[in-house]
């Protein structure tokens, strides 16, 4: 019960639409970069659609862990003896709610776009998770730091690497395991590097 | 391991230790060099080009060895607080990315003309390019914060976390079918004629002390400045 109204809290729908915007103009400028060939277009399409996701899921990376530590909202869950894992795992699922459904609704439509197999949306959806799971790590490490979402890039992407050659490779077990992966351990590494900050 | 948590005793044996492993490390190196580039014979295969390992065989061992060093000072640092910890890892960071760096550049070098290539991507390659971002990555989050305390804790979380490259850059050559050769030299032995081993292995030696003297040197340079904004912080206080 207490997990599901800590999801709750930050799942909001008007948010859940900026994603999907920049994912689409991502797969856009790429077109536009590489020209409109559809044979080159449907080989790099794949690739396209992951960084595109990858970039998308590092936006709210900024506020996904330092608002609630700013506004005292943490403390008052930490009081409440809530542990920190736990409130961890709920704002990974949270932004994973955030980001999922507009990355594959982004991806449906960038089918035509690029001309790509829609194969592929299956495997974006299961490695959402696991740029939900980076996405948390990485606030946690660079909630309260100067540089914010850039930081973050630089600390997350050599992690996101398995999951996106899995992913983009269209292997989806393995997409599946190396998110699994992510997943288990986010909850922790987040939590850890908020305490190391106590 | 407490016993040099304090600054000062620290310093102590810091001090000499810097001054002997940087001129061990620079005769090593020198010696090293001059009878690899000069002394030892040519590759049957690659020509001189093979002369390249002196300095890229010992970076790319260092720039692994220095991770190492990272995750076991950040392990130190989060699970014993030890503070000397935090700063080895910050000190270390910026050498290790020299490192691997170099390792990259030199080994790039070499492929032109052995390989034909100056980068492909493959398994070796491209983790040890991984490694250099992650040392980038450590870099950043040091010195992100305003507090560098704070950035340190948050740096040796990642370094931590960056320890599962490793195996994965050890590994690569025997995992995937690469172009990057495997391992020369293990602990069982060495598939490398003795006229080359032993300059490699001198300037791998030297290499290492520059790596601790560089290490050490920065250390007592985070060390000074610490001690210098806190005496800042104490005089604004009294006055």
């Amino acid at each position: 019960m207490t997990l599901a109204r800590l999801i709750r809290r930050h799942v909001r729908l008007p948010e859940m639409l900026l994603p999907v915007v920049f994912f689409l103009i991502i797969v856009s400028l790429t077109a536009f970069a590489v020209g409109p060939d559809a044979a080159i277009l449907a080989r790099i399409g794949p690739g396209t659609i992951w960084i595109a996701a990858l970039l998308a899921s590092l936006l709210p990376i900024g506020t996904l862990i330092a608002e609630d530590l700013d506004t005292g909202a943490m403390d008052r869950l930490r009081i409440s003896g809530l542990s920190l894992e736990l409130i961890m795992f709920a704002r990974m699922i949270s932004h994973w709610l955030g980001l999922a459904p507009a990355l594959v609704a982004a991806a449906v439509l960038s089918i035509p776009l690029l001309g790509i197999d829609a194969a592929l949306i299956p495997a974006l959806l299961i490695g959402s998770s696991a740029l939900a799971a980076l996405g948390v790590i990485a606030a946690a490490l660079t909630a309260g730091s100067r540089a914010g979402t850039a930081i973050a890039g630089v600390v997350v992407l050599p992690f996101a690497l398995p999951v996106l050659i899995f992913g983009s490779g269209g292997s989806l077990r393995l997409t599946a395991a190396a998110a699994l992966l992510l997943v288990a351990i986010a909850p922790f590494a987040a939590a850890a590097s908020l305490r190391a900050a106590d | 391991m407490h016993r040099y948590a304090n600054p000062k005793r620290f310093l102590e044996i810091a001090q000499p230790i810097t001054m002997w492993t940087l001129l061990g490390g620079l005769v090593l190196v020198a010696g090293g060099l001059w009878w690899g580039l000069f002394r030892a014979p040519p590759d049957y295969l690659q020509g001189e080009s093979v002369r390249i390992i002196y300095i890229h065989v010992p970076m790319a061992w260092l720039s692994m060895a220095g991770y190492l060093s990272c995750g076991v000072a950040a392990f130190a640092a989060l699970v014993w607080k030890h503070p000397l910890a935090e700063v080895a890892l910050v000190a270390l960071a910026p050498i290790g990315a020299v490192f691997s760096a170099l390792c990259l550049l030199t080994g790039s070098l070499w492929g032109r003309p052995t390989w034909g290539t100056y980068w492909v991507w493959d398994g070796r390659l491209t983790s040890v390019l991984v490694l250099f971002f992650l040392y980038l990555g450590i870099i950043a989050l040091a010195r992100g914060y305003d507090d560098p305390a704070r950035g340190a804790k948050m740096a040796s979380v990642l370094a931590l976390f960056g320890l599962v490259n490793l195996p994965i850059i050890k590994f690569s050559v025997e995992w995937w079918n690469t172009l990057h050769q495997p391992a020369s030299i293990t602990l069982e032995g060495s598939s490398i004629d003795q006229a080359m081993l032993w300059p490699l292995l001198a300037s791998a030696a030297g290499f290492s002390f520059l790596m601790a003297a560089a290490t050490l040197m920065r250390m007592r340079a985070l060390i000074a400045a610490r001690k210098r904004s806190a005496r800042a912080a104490r005089l604004a206080q009294t006055a």
